[in-house]
């Protein structure tokens, strides 16, 4: 760990937009195998403050494999950094507090509580434990601006579980904010959303790259082709290709992966869904 | 208005705590007789090991089966002093009864420091909470919970069970320890040094209350409460979940130490019979049946069914354990939330007295769509990616 990310009160801050300073996240040649299953073979990419970098391809490609290695949900070898720290090998909490945050394919909220209560407990992995025995008593700023920002200002005294399911996956991205993740890693944010919340959440997600480095995992191609930065393309565990969305779209490899494959190999196109769209 | 969670409002909280204080440290005395007096001090001890198992179960999603082993130190430790003090009154030898005619009459070297009144009031506390730190985070740090974590602790209490029944000579076997004179000097023959003991276990349950409501009101208590739903996201936002469990278990263990402690002066004998694998269940079985996650539940739910068994089985000698396992199932099965919950429903159902009239409207009314029903939970997530 780096002598800056030691304070105990909390990640170093940018004084100007009191966030943590803006790093990248470098992720080469990695590998992760279940027993004699390679899950992902050699995967090499990465995101940087400012842009929205998306994952994609086919089921099975080691899209969320890759996100649950960065995290240390599952080991993985080779190297993924973020800034000087090495990722790879902590375990999951310890990988939180270096700033990386994630989201699942089903927002995973604390139903029974508050929307308040979810952002504070998200912004509280760096309290001292004797503000942990203290009651709530107001509302941190950041926590008030993180609201804004995912649109739930108005609810914060709601139940999570009442929420829509757009405005869990949302609220699960506020959680990250208040956590002052510097990578956030998405898996399929707008799964199951409607047109305008995936519009509004696009437009969240842009904002939120700002400061940050966003990675978001998706099979969704209009909204890809929408909202990101640049794109890196997983088949079978490596990458095939990578650049903005029209280089993508062009390289035939990838035509082949998405269109190809089902055509010359009689794969089950509903693997594909939403993928050839 | 309840803050959520089923933690009752501050206002709330006072006042049953207060009410609670009123009904046991002055009602009941001036109601009940010394025998019924001292019973209720014996369910007052119960009580305290249920706010522990609310906190630990009900709080914190950890069926712990296995409150019998720190009911059991705290219990056996408050037993070594007093039985080494009265082995020290009117000049006699210093060493208990029980060891002049099981044992080579010379007490074991680990005895001796619990002739010190401060360690054992010390040993009471911390010897539970150590042995609770030291097995929670060998356990949740390997991340074993649920059914698993319930096995192991009631497979703790057996074992524990086995190991003082096999030391005849130092813990006294099956008989236990017991025929206890004195309680810090004061005579345990003496009604009225017996109406203080009870006056110190009522005192002790209700800062155990005020203590629980402290904590269900806290940070801790929300972070508690998120790692029992939720301990995948807890993690990923940067906690440590074995910690946190690791903290509730402790208290939980500390709280059962002390009621053990109490217990022994009260009842005036511990043995395993009061420590093993059945007590340890019927403890569950009164949080259970009060309501587990509540503040109040597990005292009245623990109180509540030690009433009950003392009074049905004075007039059914043999139904009792019948009756005990129809109601864990019963409230199992159709009441999971106790009878807190009951209480719940039934505001619910005052608040909104159309309700059932109308179907109520859908979830989702924002027109927003189901959430994928497929798709699972992080904790228990499959990945996804590795079917080829």
């Amino acid at each position: 760990m780096s002598p800056q990310t030691v304070d105990v009160l909390g990640a170093p801050q940018d004084v100007a937009t009191g966030l943590a300073a803006p790093v990248s996240l470098v992720v080469s040649g990695l590998r992760v195998q279940f027993g004699g299953f390679v899950a992902v073979s050699d995967a090499s990419f990465d995101a940087h403050p400012g842009e929205v970098r998306f994952l994609i391809g086919p089921n099975g490609a080691g899209k969320t494999t890759c996100i649950d290695a960065i995290t240390g949900l599952v080991r993985g070898t080779g190297s993924a950094k973020l800034g000087d720290d090495e990722l790879l090998g902590r375990p999951v909490h310890r990988t939180a507090r270096l700033g990386v945050g994630r989201t699942f394919q089903t927002a995973s909220v604390f139903e029974e509580m508050s929307v308040l209560q979810n952002l504070d407990i998200a912004a509280g992995m760096n309290r001292r434990s004797a503000a942990l025995l203290r009651p709530r008593r107001t509302v941190e700023p950041r926590i008030e601006a993180a609201a804004e920002q995912i649109g739930l200002a108005g609810s914060l005294e709601q139940r999570a579980g009442t929420l829509s399911h757009g405005q869990k996956q949302w609220l699960e991205i506020g959680m990250l904010l208040v956590q002052d993740a510097r990578v956030l890693l998405l898996d399929e944010p707008v799964a199951g959303m409607s047109h305008d919340e995936r519009t509004a959440t696009g437009t969240l997600l842009q904002r939120i790259a700002e400061h940050r480095a966003v990675v978001v995992v998706e099979h969704d191609m209009d909204f890809m082709r929408r909202f990101a930065t640049r794109v890196t393309v997983l088949h079978q565990g490596s990458v095939i290709s990578e650049g903005s969305v029209a280089h993508v779209q062009a390289d035939p490899r990838v035509q082949e992966v998405y269109l190809g494959s089902a055509a010359t190999h009689g794969a089950d196109p509903a693997e594909h869904e939403g993928a050839t769209s | 208005m309840t803050g959520g969670l089923g933690v009752p409002s501050r206002r709330n909280a006072l006042a049953g705590t207060g009410a609670l204080a009123l009904v046991l440290l002055v009602v009941a005395p001036l109601m009940l007789s010394d025998f019924r007096l001292a019973l209720l001090g014996k369910f007052i001890c119960f009580a305290i090991v249920a706010v522990g198992i609310g906190i630990a179960w009900g709080r914190g999603g950890m069926l712990t089966l296995g409150q019998g082993v720190f009911f059991g130190i705290g219990g056996y430790a408050m037993a070594m002093h007093l039985k080494l003090a009265d082995a020290e009154l009117n000049g006699g030898s210093g060493v208990p009864d029980f060891m002049l005619l099981y044992g080579d009459g010379t007490v074991p070297g680990w005895w001796e420091p619990f002739r010190s009144p401060l360690f054992t009031l010390l040993a009471v506390v911390a010897l539970p909470a150590l042995l609770a730190t030291a097995l929670g985070l060998a356990i949740f740090k390997r991340r074993i919970k649920g059914a698993y974590f319930a096995i192991l602790s009631q497979a703790m209490v057996a074992a524990f069970v086995v190991l003082l029944v096999g030391q005849q000579q130092t813990t006294g076997g099956t008989n236990g320890l017991n025929g206890f004179r004195s309680f810090f000097g004061y005579s345990l023959s003496d009604p009225a040094n017996r109406l203080t003991l009870y006056y110190l276990a009522a005192g002790i349950l209700v800062a155990a209350v005020a203590l629980s409501a402290a904590l269900q009101r806290s940070r801790f208590g929300e972070l508690l409460v998120a790692t029992r739903d939720a301990e995948e996201r807890v993690r990923f936002l940067g906690y440590d979940p074995a910690l946190v469990k690791t903290v509730a278990f402790a208290l939980a263990a500390a709280l059962a130490g002390v009621a053990g402690a109490l217990f022994v002066p009260i009842v005036g004998i511990i043995s395993p019979a009061d420590i093993g694998v059945v007590p340890s269940i019927v403890f569950i079985v009164g949080v259970a049946v009060g309501g587990r996650a509540g503040l109040f539940g597990p005292v009245l739910g623990a109180i509540g069914v030690a009433w009950a068994e003392t009074s049905l089985s004075e007039a059914f000698p043999s139904f009792w354990s019948y009756f005990q396992g129809a109601l864990l199932i019963a409230v199992i099965a159709l009441l999971p939330g106790g009878a807190a919950s009951l209480v719940d429903r039934l505001r619910e159902r005052a608040t909104s007295p159309r309700r059932g009239a109308s179907s109520p409207p859908a979830a989702g009314a924002a027109g927003t769509p189901a959430p994928a029903a497929a798709a699972s939970t992080p904790a228990d997530r499959p990945a996804e990616e590795v079917h080829p």
